[in-house]
């Protein structure tokens, strides 16, 4: 059976916000098309956005969470991962206080992200240390 | 943006300052060119002469870093002529008088001396910004990314009040954000000074609300911002560093600085989809997911608050990132975190955020909303600022021009310019991933002048060095006369030769954004 749809979303690229129509054949993106209702774009796109599907699937994709180990990042599982990460922070910030820890968000990820990420900052590590791009 | 993107389309008259329209925003390019098809004045004014300023009316082809006097040169000849908006001054402004007095020294003789542009060319550009019906002003980095970059957007919010041009249909000050999400993310404050929705850290009765939606105690001190934690990780104030979804390794000033620094860190978590310049540095690397794996919202320049919905499943075993940061969460032992969908925090952060209180997943809908919304009832804010501003009055503030951090000299002759091209995104790690962009230019380029080049004798096409105090790539020339004798422009999205081992780490003292419009630089051709 041939799974084919089009998911209404936003272009990942520059701050316009034009609309764009995912292609979607089989769990796997085949193209874009504009979205003629959405107010910003009315149905137009750049190259970017016209290419926009095509990063998405790249071999290069991380797919595992990563570790250095004896000076090279190896493939572990989450737990280990994440394990590592709060043995190390809870360290370092008991150690040398939450300022000692410090954020950089993105402007490429979601606005519930960023809300998250400046949460947990401020919440969990105890600082206002977090900036992202917006300067760059 | 005070407007909205559709109403630029309606403007009688559009001053572009420091955005290459045509390049960084095409689709805001096309309502401009509509505009003018509807008899709107475009006046462009920029140190290159870009492709929207080869379709302006008026091309204004200031000395690089020279806005400030250009917009004071304005408001001189506006106020001098009688131009100004007298009402609007009157009943929506203060400190009109000291603006006034300020100004005089900036008559039309010393302002082209100072900016190159001709003394009749500014008082075209005064006649027509001032007398039309309504004006826009459209900017971007060209304005921002100065060690004056507060001065000229205080500059050009001098000008849109002296005029009247603001708060109404098609008349406003409309910044072109550069990434889909830099309005959602400032929104949010992932920045060091403010809480979610702008509210102060020094306001009590804001921090109690947030203490008691989050049950904990809040510093209260404003952090670092990106440039500052930089430096700050050198000297040891800063040992543990989770970076989501940059890469400092490309996009940060002085790269050779950058690097030294992220390896001195003792804990570097890098969260990302690609194995970037950054992740190589990592000590943990969490795999998040791209646009197209999760849902959530992008806010876009225009302040619209849009939806972005999940096409299909995350690849191999990446995790969307809102998820990743609960799992952290979690691990720390944290006790809140728990949702079990992006649009749940999106409800919590409705619930902290006045501007946004009005908004949930069902109200964007297909279209979106723009912000402020601050009830379920109240409908999007097409533009801002319409019967009065933020704070009440508007207040002038006259801001003198200041030369920039490094200019030429014997041995750096050359100005550099950074920016971007027309097929790539910021550091290219998604860009570069994409055949059809790859396709049509996927190495950089350094855009030197016909005169420059012939004295140089670099040839088009030819391997050329640019150094400066900093470090060193080796390009292609391009020789075009686009940018101005005595200046280069190089695009910054190419880890190999990237530009910014080239660029000057001096700030705006306000605000911490870097110099990447300006540094000097010498040229050499490669044997």
């Amino acid at each position: 059976m041939i799974d084919y749809r089009t998911v209404y979303t936003i272009c990942p690229f520059c701050g316009t916000g034009c609309g764009i129509l995912l292609e979607v054949m089989n769990g796997r993106l085949e193209g874009v098309l504009p979205c003629k209702t959405n107010p910003v774009n009315q149905g137009k796109l750049c190259i970017k956005g016209w290419s926009a599907h095509e990063f998405v699937h790249s071999p290069d994709r991380l797919k595992k969470p990563l570790v250095r180990k004896d000076g090279r990042l190896e493939e572990v599982e989450w737990d280990e991962a994440l394990s590592f990460i709060a043995s190390r922070l809870k360290a370092i910030t008991q150690a040398y206080g939450p300022d000692s820890f410090g954020a950089f968000s993105s402007a490429k990820c979601t606005t519930e992200e960023n809300y998250l990420l400046q949460k947990f900052t401020r919440a969990v590590i105890g600082t206002n240390n977090i900036d992202h791009c917006a300067r760059l | 943006m005070t407007n909205s993107v559709e109403e630029l389309e309606d403007a009688a008259c559009i001053l572009i300052i420091g955005s290459n329209t045509t390049v960084a925003h095409p689709i805001i390019a096309t309502r401009i060119f509509r505009a003018r098809e509807k008899g709107a004045k475009i006046i462009v004014v920029d140190p290159r002469k870009t492709h929207i300023a080869s379709y302006a009316d008026l091309y204004l082809a200031e000395k690089s870093g020279t806005d400030v006097a250009v917009i004071n040169g304005l408001l001189h000849i506006i106020i001098k002529e009688g131009w100004y908006d007298k009402e609007f001054v009157e009943k929506r402004t203060e400190g009109f008088a000291v603006l006034k007095t300020f100004i005089e020294e900036y008559t039309p003789a010393r302002v082209s001396e100072i900016t190159g542009i001709p003394e009749v060319q500014l008082r075209q550009a005064a006649e027509m910004f001032a007398k039309a019906k309504q004006s826009s002003i459209v900017y971007c980095m060209g304005i921002t990314q100065h060690t004056v970059g507060v001065d000229n957007v205080l500059s050009l919010a001098n000008l849109s009040m002296a005029t009247g041009h603001i708060g109404k249909w098609a008349s406003g000050v409309n910044p072109l954000r550069g990434q889909n999400n830099v309005q959602g993310s400032t929104d949010m404050a992932a920045i060091p000074n403010v809480l979610p929705g702008y509210q102060s850290l020094a306001d009590d009765a804001v921090i109690a609300k947030f203490e008691t939606a989050w049950g904990v105690t809040l510093p209260r001190k404003p952090g670092l911002t990106i440039m500052e934690m930089m430096d700050a990780i050198g000297t040891g104030g800063i040992r543990a560093l989770y970076v989501m979804g940059e890469n400092p390794m490309v996009s940060d000033p002085d790269i050779q600085h950058v690097k030294k620094a992220l390896e001195s860190l003792e804990l570097l978590i890098v969260q990302d989809i690609f194995p970037t310049e950054t992740v190589a540095l990592a000590h943990v690397v969490l795999p998040g997911v791209t646009f197209a794996e999760k849902d959530g919202t992008f806010v876009s320049t225009d302040r619209r608050v849009q939806r972005i919905r999940k096409a299909i499943e995350p690849i191999g075993e990446a995790r969307p990132d809102w998820q990743i940061i609960c799992d952290v969460a979690h691990a720390m032992g944290a006790p809140d975190f728990d949702y079990a969908s992006p649009s749940e925090v999106f409800d919590e952060i409705a619930s902290l955020v006045p501007l946004f209180a009005g908004i949930s997943y069902d109200r964007i809908a297909e279209n979106g909303i723009q912000w402020p919304c601050r009830t379920k009832e109240a409908p999007s804010t097409v533009f801002m600022h319409k019967d009065t501003f933020s704070k009440g009055l508007g207040t002038f503030k006259p801001v003198a021009y200041k030369a920039p951090a490094e200019l030429p000299d014997e041995e750096y002759p050359f100005i550099l310019i950074t920016g971007r091209d027309a097929f790539h995104y910021h550091t290219g790690s998604m860009t570069r991933r994409s055949k059809s962009l790859t396709g049509q230019i996927n190495r950089c380029y350094v855009q030197i002048h016909p005169a420059d080049a012939k004295k140089l004798r670099i040839k088009a096409g030819q391997l050329t060095r640019l150094r400066s105090r900093r470090g060193a790539i080796e390009v292609e020339a391009r020789i075009t006369p686009i940018v101005q004798s005595g200046s280069v422009f190089v695009p910054f999205h190419f880890a190999e030769t990237a530009a910014n081992v080239l660029t000057n780490p001096a700030l705006d003292p306000v605000v911490k954004i870097p110099e990447f419009k300006i540094c000097a630089v010498k040229l050499e051709k490669v044997a």
